[in-house]
């Protein structure tokens, strides 16, 4: 019998080691799977390289994971925002690495990674600093830049509804990086509002095939990122 | 004498209605963050405009009502936004081949400097210290989706915005269509830039005097 579902978060993210690559879904708050963070700060995994849009906000979420010192490199395209203050601090002091990726360009790279493909080509960033260094080659008249495929050991995605197989479908603009991360993961690991039964789920409207997803853990009321940065709430609590 | 000047000119509305006139019914537009999403405000009656948000919706609508916000509908900026009837969300791959793909038509996006061969810098001022982040800028001038800017003409401290040669590091090179700003409408073309339109009040010599690149005028 195939049941992806495990009982917590702690037990979701048992696996995770030091050193390990990480996806962490969301786009600020939205989809960012804040129950296996920090169940990952609990945990204790460090020298981290994390693959996620942002930094997180306030001390809650990524943001907790950065200000624990658990994440040695960030991956991302915009890692300050209005309420970002762990990342800009440490990166200041030159504390934490940044590898700076155009947000088109990571999410080719980790869809990249997910379908067995190790490098493209793409016109982003052509004539800019971030090309600098990076091989580029001509098409058809035009310039383009080999960017590489990004795979993780890990990855940690929020969805709205799953089954035992690891199917999944998202919630609006939560879905974000979530479908190309399940994809580009040794091990995918999913917290999900929602366990519904094998068939409950259309297979027209599954967005993520469960062969991507390998853990599943049901958090019904996820916590919301921006009320526990509007309290200044910090993890742990 | 120059402070009285700068009076005259489209207001910030106005520069937004300006770029609305000139998006086609049936386009499908990205919006950036800031002054672009004014646009939205002035698209003329009688044409349909549907609206793409790069972290993954096609048909986004206006601000919600207070106490209808959902953290998990937003726009590029983080915002709350709504979602129109026959709107559709997807992933970020999916987002972005949208973009990359040319199936956006036009994408309005804000500026620090735009030169006179159309080159746009948006990103960074470059500034030691600061905290580089990208987002999908350099995405969304990656194809030949077609690229408004809207700007104020100079800097807050008078300093020109469009200028021979961008000094702050490049979103992407020769990538902007047309440039809406309170004084002129100036479309960027292979033999240079050209003032399509001028604001009230406001003269060919005026927009020369506040722009460091070469201005043209059609004949």
């Amino acid at each position: 019998m195939i049941n992806k579902i495990f009982a917590s978060p702690a037990e979701a993210v048992e696996d995770i080691f030091d050193g390990a690559v990480v996806m962490i879904s969301g786009f600020g708050e939205a989809g960012s799977p804040i129950e296996l963070i920090h169940a990952l700060i609990d945990q204790g995994a460090k020298d981290l390289t994390v693959i996620s849009n942002n930094t997180g906000s306030g001390h809650v979420g990524l943001a907790a994971l950065i200000a624990h010192r658990r994440v040695k490199k960030m991956i991302c395209s915009f890692p300050r925002t209005a309420n970002s203050k762990v990342f800009p601090e440490l990166y200041k002091n030159g504390e934490i690495e940044l590898e700076l990726v155009p947000q088109g360009t990571l999410a080719e790279r980790i869809r990249s990674g997910g379908a067995g493909i190790p490098a493209f080509y793409t016109p982003t960033s052509v004539g800019t600093p971030l090309a600098e260094g990076k091989e580029t080659r001509e098409f058809k008249g035009r310039s383009y830049v080999m960017q590489h495929a990004l795979e993780a050991d890990f990855s940690l995605v929020k969805c709205k509804a799953a089954d035992r197989y690891g199917n999944l479908v998202y919630n609006k603009t939560a879905r974000n990086f979530g479908p190309i991360m399940c994809t580009a993961a040794k091990t995918t690991i999913v917290q999900a509002k929602q366990i519904l039964e094998l068939g409950d789920i259309d297979p027209e409207t599954v967005v993520t095939p469960g062969i991507f997803v390998n853990i599943v853990v049901k958090v019904s009321k996820p916590a919301e990122e921006s009320k526990l940065v509007a309290e200044d709430r910090r993890y742990p609590w | 004498m120059v402070g009285k000047e700068e009076k005259k000119g489209w207001s910030v509305g106005q520069m937004a209605q300006k770029a609305a006139l000139d998006i086609p019914d049936g386009s499908y537009v990205n919006l950036g963050i800031g002054m672009p999403e004014l646009v939205a405000g002035y698209v003329p009656e009688g044409r349909e405009v549907i609206y793409h948000t790069e972290n993954g919706l096609l048909g986004m609508g206006p601000t919600p009502e207070e106490g209808q916000e959902d953290p998990e509908l937003i726009n590029a900026g983080k915002k709350y936004v709504t979602a129109i009837p026959g709107a559709c969300y997807f992933h970020h791959a999916d987002s972005f081949t949208m973009i990359r793909g040319n199936h956006i038509d036009i994408c309005v996006l804000g500026a620090y400097q735009v030169s006179g061969h159309g080159d746009l810098a948006n990103w960074s001022t470059g500034a030691p210290g600061a905290i580089p982040a990208v987002g999908g800028a350099m995405d969304l001038v990656a194809g030949d989706i077609r690229i408004f800017v809207i700007s104020r003409h100079t800097t807050k401290e008078g300093e020109p915005k469009i200028v021979q040669e961008c000094t702050y590091p490049l979103t992407g090179k020769n990538v902007v269509n047309t440039i809406y700003t309170d004084l002129a409408i100036i479309d960027v073309t292979d033999k240079g830039l050209f003032v399509r339109e001028l604001a009230p009040g406001i003269t060919f010599d005026d927009v020369q005097k506040r722009t460091d690149a070469k201005l043209n005028q059609y004949s």
